[in-house]
C-alpha cells in the first residue's frame, strides 16, 4: 500500500500542479514544459539550468543541486516511492507537502469531485461536508490535461458529483477533449437526473461514461432508509431511466450489509425485470470507513454468513447475461464457484491483508482488505485458501 | 469523521399511516394448490396465501408481512408516492409490447403450393408437383419484395414456405437476390428461413443457403412407422429422405440452422417418449410437439386423425415429464413451444413468435405473399382463404402497404385481436404470457372475437400454462435450472445458480 501523501522540500514561488517525466518523455513535447516537472533522480546526468531554459517548470531530484533555473524544486522526499514518473503531484511550497492527485499504472485513478453530497448514507465510508469546494473543478480542469492519454478509465468520486452542476459538465467535456480514448467512471447516487433538465450536464460523457448508481433494495423505503433520503429510491430510479434513455451507460451497486442483504435475492430478480439494460452490477462488501463505523451495530454481518446469499444473487444476475461482479469480499468467505465473478476491487492505496494471508495460495487473485478494517471487521472464515482445501 | 448526525429509523421513511395503492393484476387458483397466482401487466407473477390476496384488495395487508415486500417488489403494489414504480411499469410494459414499434418483421413467401407429399393433416391444401400455376410469377415476387421493404421493421426475416418450397427454387434464388440488392441501401437486418420437407435438397441449393445464412425448418413427426404414416409420400420411404436431408443440411449449414417439429395426429398420442426420444436421438436440442391446426385437410381428416384438447393435454404433460427427465440426466433437449411461455412468463421480453401475441401477431407481427399474389395477415389467414373464406386477405401484392394495413381484414383483426379487451381474456392471470388468436377463433368457432369457455385454443393454453405454473410453485431446483437454460439458450452445466 503506498501513500498518496509525502513531505519533501519544495522550493516554488506558489503551490503548483505538475506533471512529472522522465527526461526523454519530457522532451517528447507531449505535454507543456510549462506544467512538467522533469524527474531526474533516476536517471542520466542532466544540466538542470539547460531545462530551465528549455520551459520547463520543475525538477525532481533526490538532493539539494547546485545550479537551476526552473521555478519549481522539489528534493528529499521522505518517500521518494510516493512520486514517479508518468504522475501528477500538487506541490506546497509552505508545508513541503507532495501530493499525488494520478499515479500512473494504478489500478484506479480517481478525480475527487466534491466534499458535498445530498445523502446520508448509514455505511458512507467517505462522510460528506458542505465546504464550498468550488476550487476542485478548477484544479480537475487543470489536472486532466496532464494525465496519461492511454489512460483506459478515469474514476470520479465525492461527495455527490452531480452537485457540480454546470462544473460537472466542464470537467466531462475536458475529459472527452483531452483523454478521447479514456472511459469515464463516475461515481453518483443518480437522484440529480431525475430531473431531465440534469441531463444536459452528463451530456458530453454519452459514448465513453458509465455512471454507477447505487440501489440498495428492491421497495423504496428500505433504500431511503439506507441512504437517509425520503424520495431517494424513486430519484435513483428516475435518474437510472433517463440516463440509459439518453444513451448513457449505467452500472447499479449494492453495498452488503445488514439492511440490504435479507432482500438480496430479490433484489437481483428486480434488476433482471426492471433494469435488464445496464452495463454491470456491482455487489460490494462493506469499507469500514466514516459512518460505517459509527453505525457498525446495525450493518455488520460477517460475509461468511451472506456468502450463500450473495453468490445465488450474483448468479442470478450473470445466469440472465448481465456482467455482475463481487466487490471487497475475500476469495476464502466465497465458494469457489463464485470466485470468477470476484475482482481485486480496493484501489492499492487503501489495500491491505491480513497475517492469515501470508501462507494462502490465491492471495495473488484476492481482493484482500481494506486497510482501514480492523479484527473487528474481519470475517471468522478468514483462513489461508492452500491446496485442494478451498473456500466455502 | 465530518458531521455528528442523527440517522433516522426506517419507519420515518414509510407514510405515517399504512396504505398503499393496488396496481393492476390478476389472480387465478391453480387445480390442487393452496396457494394463489397474482400476474400483473408486465408479466411478473407471485404466489400467495389466500388471506393475504383478500388483505392485499382490502387494502388491509399488513405492512410487517413478507407477502407485503413481495408484492411492492413485483409491483402489484406500490407505497408512497407511485412515480418511480408506474415508470418501470411503463418501461416493463413498452419492452413487452416492443414487436408492435417496426410493424412486422416476420415475412412469408409462398413461393410454390406444389408438394409431393399427401399428408393428411396438411394445413395448406397443397397441390400435386407439377401444377406449376401454382408456383408464384417472377412479377408477383418483385411486389412482394417492395411490399416487404414498406414495412419499417429495422429486422425482416424472410420466410419461405409452400407446398414444398424448394420445388420452386429458381423462385427462392430470385427473391434472396431480390431482398439483398434492395437491403444495400435498407441495411436492415436481413435474414432467411426456408421450411421444406428437404427431400429435394441438393448441393447447388445447399451452397446458396450457406452462403446466405439460410436457417431450414422441417417437419419430423417421430420413428420411421410414425412420421410415414402420418406423411405419406409416393415412395413410402418420407423418414428416411427426411434424416438424409436433415444429415446433409447440417454437413453444409450446421446443425444450429436446422430445426424441426412435429405435428400430432391421434396416433401420435400414444407415444410421447418415443417421439422425444426419436429427437434426441437424431441431436436435436428442441422439439417442437405441436397439436393439429383446424386448416386445410386437416379439417376433412379430423374424424380420422383428431382428438381433444384433453387428450392433448394429457400427451403434452407426460412428453414434457420425460423431457424435464432427459434434462435432469444430462440431455439438452427443450420443448419449443414451453420454452417460449416460459421465455414471456420468467424474462421482460417479448420473443418472435407471432402466433401468440396481444395485439395478435396477424398482420401486425407477420405478413404472407402467397403464390398467387394476394397478401394475407397470416399463414392460418391463407389456409383459411384456401378453405375459402378470405376475411384475412389483406388485398394484394400490387397495393401499397398503407392500403394493405387499412384494408377491412386489418379492421377485423384490431377489433378482434387484442387479448386485454376480449372478454374471457381481460380477465385471466395467463393473460400476459398468451395472446389472441382470431384467425383461428373464425376459424373453428365463426367468429373473430370467439367464445373462451368453447374455445379449444383456450382450453390448450390454460393447460399448458396451469402445467407449467405447477412447476414453478413447486420450484424443484432441477426444473429450475432446465426452465433457465431454455429462457436464456444455455446449457444447463454452464448455468451456476440456476434457480428462477
Amino acid at each position: 500500500m503506498l501513500p498518496l501523501h509525502t513531505h519533501g522540500i519544495v522550493a516554488a514561488p506558489v503551490p503548483a500542479l505538475l506533471k512529472v517525466l522522465g527526461i526523454a518523455e519530457a522532451l517528447s513535447g507531449a505535454y507543456p514544459p510549462g506544467k512538467v516537472a522533469v524527474d531526474l533522480r533516476d536517471g542520466p546526468e542532466v544540466d538542470a539550468t539547460a531545462l530551465g531554459a528549455a520551459g520547463f517548470a520543475g525538477i525532481v531530484t533526490d538532493g539539494p543541486v547546485e545550479r537551476h533555473a526552473v521555478p519549481v524544486h522539489v528534493h528529499s522526499l521522505r518517500d521518494g516511492a510516493v512520486v514517479a514518473p508518468g504522475d501528477v503531484v500538487r506541490v506546497r511550497p509552505g508545508t513541503g507537502m507532495v501530493s499525488n492527485l494520478f499515479r500512473r499504472g494504478a489500478n484506479a485513478n480517481t478525480l475527487f469531485a466534491t466534499e458535498r453530497c445530498n445523502s446520508r448514507c448509514l455505511m458512507c465510508s467517505q462522510p460528506p461536508r458542505d465546504d464550498n469546494d468550488g476550487w476542485r473543478v478548477r484544479e480537475m480542469l487543470e489536472l486532466v490535461p496532464l494525465l496519461d492519454r492511454d489512460l483506459p478509465w478515469l474514476g470520479m468520486s465525492g461527495g455527490e458529483p452531480t452537485l457540480l452542476g454546470d462544473g460537472l459538465r466542464e470537467v466531462i467535456g475536458a475529459v472527452a477533449t483531452h483523454l478521447p480514448s479514456t472511459g469515464l467512471h463516475i461515481l453518483t447516487n443518480g437522484r440529480t437526473f431525475a430531473d431531465p433538465g440534469a441531463l444536459r450536464w452528463a451530456a458530453p460523457g454519452v459514448g465513453r461514461t458509465v455512471w454507477a448508481v447505487p440501489l440498495y433494495s428492491d421497495v423504496s423505503w428500505r433504500h431511503d432508509h439506507v441512504v437517509q433520503a425520503e424520495g431517494g429510491f424513486d430519484q435513483a430510479v428516475q435518474g437510472i431511466y433517463n440516463l440509459a434513455e439518453a444513451g448513457h451507460r449505467v452500472e447499479i451497486r449494492m453495498v452488503l450489509h445488514a439492511l440490504t442483504v435479507p432482500r438480496l435475492k430479490p433484489f437481483a430478480e428486480f434488476v433482471w425485470r426492471n433494469m435488464p439494460f445496464v452495463d454491470h452490477v456491482a455487489l460490494m462488501g462493506l469499507e469500514p470507513m466514516g459512518y460505517a463505523k459509527v453505525n457498525r451495530d446495525q450493518l455488520w454481518l460477517d460475509p461468511l454468513d451472506y456468502a450463500s446469499d450473495l453468490v445465488d444473487a450474483a448468479f442470478h444476475l450473470h445466469d440472465r447475461g448481465i456482467r455482475t461482479s463481487i466487490y471487497n469480499v475475500p476469495l476464502c468467505v466465497l465458494p469457489r464457484a463464485a470466485w470468477p465473478l470476484a475482482q481485486q476491487s480496493i484501489s492499492d492505496w487503501k489495500n491491505t491483508f491480513a497475517p492469515a494471508c501470508g501462507g494462502c495460495d490465491v492471495r495473488g487473485r484476492c481482493c484482500g482488505f481494506f486497510a482501514s478494517a480492523g479484527e473487528g471487521w474481519r470475517s471468522r472464515g478468514i483462513k489461508p485458501v492452500n491446496g485442494g482445501h478451498h473456500g466455502g | 469523521m465530518g458531521e455528528r448526525i442523527a440517522f433516522k429509523e426506517m419507519a420515518a421513511f414509510r407514510p405515517v399511516t399504512p396504505g398503499y395503492a393496488l396496481m393492476p393484476f390478476r389472480f387465478a387458483r391453480l387445480p390442487g394448490r393452496q396457494e394463489v397466482l397474482l400476474t400483473n401487466e408486465v408479466g411478473e407473477f407471485a404466489f400467495v396465501a389466500d388471506a393475504d390476496l383478500r388483505a392485499l384488495v382490502a387494502g388491509t395487508l399488513d405492512r410487517g408481512a413478507p407477502a407485503y415486500d413481495e408484492l411492492a417488489s413485483r409491483h402489484f403494489l406500490a407505497e408512497g408516492n407511485p412515480g418511480a414504480v408506474t415508470r418501470m411499469l411503463a418501461a416493463k410494459y413498452r419492452t413487452r409490447k416492443s414487436a408492435l414499434r417496426g410493424g412486422p418483421a416476420l415475412h412469408l413467401f409462398v413461393t410454390s403450393l406444389r408438394c409431393d407429399h399427401s399428408c393428411a393433416y396438411c394445413q395448406v391444401s397443397r397441390q400435386s408437383p407439377d401444377k406449376s400455376r401454382y408456383d408464384m410469377s417472377p412479377a408477383t415476387a418483385r411486389a412482394a419484395v417492395d411490399r416487404m421493404f414498406e414495412v419499417a421493421s429495422p429486422a425482416l426475416t424472410v420466410e419461405f414456405q409452400g407446398g414444398e418450397p424448394l420445388l420452386a427454387f429458381d423462385r427462392i434464388r430470385q427473391v434472396t437476390d431480390l431482398v439483398l440488392e434492395r437491403n444495400q441501401a435498407e441495411k436492415r437486418d436481413v435474414s432467411f428461413v426456408v421450411t421444406s420437407t428437404l427431400h429435394q435438397l441438393d448441393a447447388g441449393m445447399l451452397a446458396f443457403f450457406r452462403q446466405h445464412g439460410f436457417k431450414l425448418s422441417t417437419s419430423l413427426d417421430g420413428p420411421a412407422w410414425l412420421h410415414d404414416a402420418n406423411r405419406p409420400t409416393p415412395g413410402r420411404d418420407g423418414h428416411a429422405r427426411t434424416l438424409a436431408g436433415i444429415a446433409l443440411a447440417r454437413e453444409w449449414l450446421g446443425d444450429a440452422q436446422v430445426a424441426a417439429l412435429t405435428t400430432l395426429t391421434r396416433r401420435s398420442l400414444d407415444h410421447p417418449e418415443a417421439i422425444v426420444d426419436h429427437y434426441v436421438e437424431n441431436s436435436f436440442r428442441s422439439v417442437f410437439l405441436r397439436p393439429l391446426s383446424p386448416y386445410g385437410f386437416a379439417v376433412r381428416a379430423e374424424r380420422r386423425i383428431g382428438y381433444g384438447t384433453a387428450d392433448f393435454l394429457a400427451f403434452y404433460r407426460r412428453a414434457f415429464a420425460h423431457i424435464l427427465r432427459l434434462n435432469r440426466e444430462g440431455t439438452r433437449i427443450d420443448e419449443a413451444y414451453a420454452a417460449i411461455l416460459l421465455t414471456h412468463i420468467l424474462s421482460p421480453f417479448p420473443t418472435g413468435y407471432v402466433d401468440l401475441r396481444s395485439p395478435a401477431g396477424a398482420g401486425l407481427g407477420v405478413l404472407v405473399y402467397n403464390y398467387d399474389g394476394s397478401v394475407y395477415a397470416s399463414d392460418e389467414g391463407r389456409m383459411l382463404a384456401e378453405m375459402g373464406d378470405t376475411t384475412f386477405r389483406l388485398g394484394s401484392v400490387h397495393q401499397p402497404w398503407q392500403e394493405l394495413a387499412g384494408s377491412d381484414a386489418m379492421a377485423t383483426i384490431l377489433g378482434a385481436g387484442v387479448a386485454e379487451a376480449l372478454p374471457g381474456c381481460a380477465d385471466c392471470a395467463f393473460l400476459p404470457y398468451c395472446g389472441a388468436d382470431p384467425v383461428h377463433a373464425l376459424a373453428t368457432q365463426g367468429d373473430p372475437v370467439g367464445h373462451r369457455p368453447t374455445s379449444a385454443h383456450c382450453a390448450k393454453h390454460t393447460g399448458i400454462f396451469q402445467m407449467l405454473f405447477d412447476y414453478l410453485a413447486d420450484g424443484d431446483p432441477g426444473t429450475m435450472r432446465t426452465f433457465l437454460s431454455w429462457v436464456t439458450h444455455q446449457d444447463r452445466d454452464s448455468l451456476a445458480g440456476g434457480a428462477c
